[in-house]
């Protein structure tokens, strides 16, 4: 009932360049009905950060499968922190080692996908996430 | 007279047979079955589907035009293909050590992964390559890594394949220079360059400069090797990140066979002549799951070449017409639950590739879903090939699965659309355009997102992953690169500059901006500031300068 678009940023941070992922959940999201803003490859944290602000989304999701995600991830969830914008669900997926992960979802993390994670378990669970 | 009343005989008997047998078993079940283009694959083939009327035309024999059944005519009676394990993380001492691993364990060729930042011609005291370093590969920033990355591995008697594209010069540049140090000729280099700028536009990433440029440096690369180095494959034309990054195997074939065009007419244009060239393009394809499918494809692959270069392009060379390929295993069908089921996967998938006479392969470890391999699962995956080629039986005759009714059907259909696309992608104007509209990326997407839906809805089973799923422990034993090493490799980077001779690089970078203005030939410039230990983010800086670099559009 006229509730809004939930919007999304989807990003890839670093050099990483496997963007296959990324966009098959950028596209199910947006199936889904939700507005989704793909930043496209090479982005810093800093800019990262910005344009979650700039574009006022709700959710945040990283990707990377380059083997940088601690450091780049990690400098994410910081910036996020130090702006004070905590409120963001913040999640990722990729190739993300187990104990990486929960080394990440004690940073600021709300949850690191593994693969294999269907889109429509995404989905769900940013629904009931923003949408309580 | 008597070829078409055999013909109808067996059309009457397929009638029969569809209408009697087969109705009645249908009944009792039938699962529908698609090719990974989503064409209906049929109960049966017959002569009706394949007829070896045209074998002469259409086949042949092995090292003969139109090498559908192989680009020699012994295969691997005469050698087995070569085992190529990609590799390289941390630094170049551990990349190393790893190298002569595998070839104490009976590796026939070196392949070199780079790290990020290298392969997009930053060093590692660059802020973007903050937290990349070392992680996919291993960091060369000047000369001084590339002598400890080949410590004791003596360049005459090894081949090596870089993986390495926007600074492919850069890279061959100091293979070149390392060779002179050790006291190898260039005209003894046996090896490979990715040096195929266009897939990393829409299918990898690893772009620097925009694509007029690119096109400059590696049709330089064409001139300068057809002279110099003349036994090193100057391109190897990829299909596999295509595949990766979601196409399906027509579409695969057919955007790496038309980024191959692109590279043959830019060189023509650039005033080569084809046979000087095109016998040293190389090519590389993605093996997935669908064993005779794929096979089909490597078979399409060599013919429609042939036929490209002949036909289109006046090759009169039958090098230039031969389509050799190296085969990696695909890296997206490895699962990260029951990680070993992997072993299997990579076995059907390295079978594929022996069928579909592949020259090298690679078959991937079954715990990359989780990170870079361990020594002890790369160990499987190189076993894994020395057990099909010992020990299988596939290598004993050439194209074994030459004239079954539905893998040459196979061959003829994707060989039929790969035209199409073709066609099509000519009448855009060529790769570079389809490319810049978007239409290559497009294309791509949609199947990607089309698979990933029929997972969901369990229409394409992922044993572990949507079928035959358990819980399990999370997998230890995983290589870890030390985040110590990026500090490490920084500090051997800055000892290098401040070791060399600063005005004798300061002026190799000059020539070499000087150069890229003009038209000359870029390799000497460049192979003469690399010997200057000028360092690949400066020379890359150098061409950026005057290049400009290429911005990604978001589709």
């Amino acid at each position: 009932m006229g509730e809004n678009k939930i919007r999304v940023l989807i990003a890839k941070p670093g050099l990483d360049g496997h963007d296959r992922g990324a966009k098959v959940v950028a596209q199910a999201l947006r199936d889904a009905g939700m507005e989704v803003i793909y930043t496209g490859l090479r982005r810093t944290p800093d800019q990262i950060v910005s344009a979650a602000v700039q574009e006022d989304v709700q959710v945040i999701g990283l990707s990377s499968l380059s083997g940088a995600h601690n450091h780049l991830f990690k400098k994410v969830a910081e910036l996020l922190q130090e702006k004070g914008h905590e409120d963001i669900l913040l999640i990722g997926g990729g190739i993300i080692p187990e104990k990486d992960r929960k080394q990440l979802e004690d940073v600021g993390f709300d949850r690191i996908f593994s693969p294999g994670t269907s889109t429509e378990d995404i989905v769900s669970y940013i629904k009931e996430k923003v949408n309580g | 007279m008597k070829d078409k009343d055999r013909q109808e005989k067996i059309q009457e008997n397929l009638k029969k047979w569809r209408e009697g047998p087969f109705a009645k078993f249908q009944q009792r079940g039938w699962n529908e079955a698609f090719t990974s283009y989503r064409e209906p694959v049929k109960e049966i083939y017959t002569p009706l589907d394949y007829s070896d009327d045209e074998y002469l035309e259409k086949a042949g024999f092995p090292g003969q035009y139109p090498f559908v059944r192989g680009v020699y005519p012994t295969m691997y009676r005469g050698r087995p293909w070569t085992m190529r394990q990609y590799a390289g993380f941390a630094s170049a001492e551990e990349s190393n050590r790893r190298y002569r691993y595998l070839l104490e364990q009976g590796q026939t060729g070196l392949s070199v992964a780079f790290d990020l930042p290298t392969q997009i011609g930053l060093d590692s005291d660059h802020p973007l390559a903050d937290g990349e370093v070392g992680k996919v590969g291993v960091p060369i920033d000047s000369l001084a890594d590339m002598e400890i990355l080949f410590d004791q591995i003596p360049l005459d008697k090894v081949s090596t394949s870089m993986t390495i594209n926007s600074p492919a010069a850069v890279l061959l540049a100091m293979y070149i220079a390392l060779a002179e140090k050790q006291g190898v000729s260039a005209d003894k280099l046996k090896g490979t360059i990715q040096n195929d700028i266009l897939k990393e536009y829409f299918a990898r990433g690893t772009y620097i400069f925009p694509p007029g440029p690119s096109l400059r440096l590696i049709t330089d690369i064409f001139a300068y090797c057809s002279r110099e180095l003349p036994n090193w494959n100057t391109i190897s034309i990829s299909g596999y990140h295509i595949r990766e990054a979601g196409a399906n195997a027509v579409q695969e074939l057919a955007f790496t066979l038309a980024d191959g065009i692109a590279y043959v007419k830019a060189a023509l244009q650039a005033g080569l002549k084809v046979d000087e060239f095109a016998p040293r393009l190389s090519f590389f394809f993605n093996a997935q799951m669908n064993l005779l499918e794929e096979v089909a494809k490597f078979r399409a692959a060599r013919r429609l070449w042939a036929k490209i270069m002949e036909e289109k392009f006046g090759a009169e060379n039958p090098k230039s017409k031969m389509l050799r390929f190296h085969t990696q295993t695909a890296g997206a069908s490895l699962t990260a639950q029951q990680a070993q089921n992997n072993i299997v996967r990579v076995t059907i998938q390295a079978l594929a590739a022996v069928l579909g006479g592949t020259q090298s392969l690679h078959t991937n470890s079954y715990d990359e879903a989780w990170a870079l391999p361990s020594e002890e699962s790369v160990r499987i995956a190189l076993r894994t090939q020395q057990i099909i080629a010992s020990e299988s039986g596939s290598t004993s005759t050439v194209d074994p699965l030459g004239g079954s009714y539905y893998v040459e059907s196979l061959t003829d259909d994707i060989e039929k659309r790969v035209e199409e696309y073709l066609e099509k992608i000519e009448e855009m104007g060529g790769m570079v355009k389809a490319i810049e509209k978007g239409y290559v990326q497009r294309e791509i997407q949609k199947s990607a997102y089309e698979m990933q839906k029929r997972v969901e809805r369990q229409e394409d089973i992922v044993v572990g992953v949507n079928k035959y799923a358990q819980e399990e422990p999370s997998p230890t034993d995983l290589l870890e690169v030390d985040p110590q090493m990026e500090k490490e490799q920084i500090k051997k980077l800055k000892n290098t500059r401040a070791k060399r001779d600063e005005k004798e690089a300061q002026k190799a970078l000059e020539q070499l901006k000087k150069t890229a203005q003009e038209d000359e030939n870029l390799m000497p410039a460049i192979i003469d500031a690399v010997k200057a230990y000028a360092t690949l983010g400066e020379i890359c800086d150098v061409l950026r300068s005057i290049y400009g670099e290429y911005q990604a559009p978001t589709f």
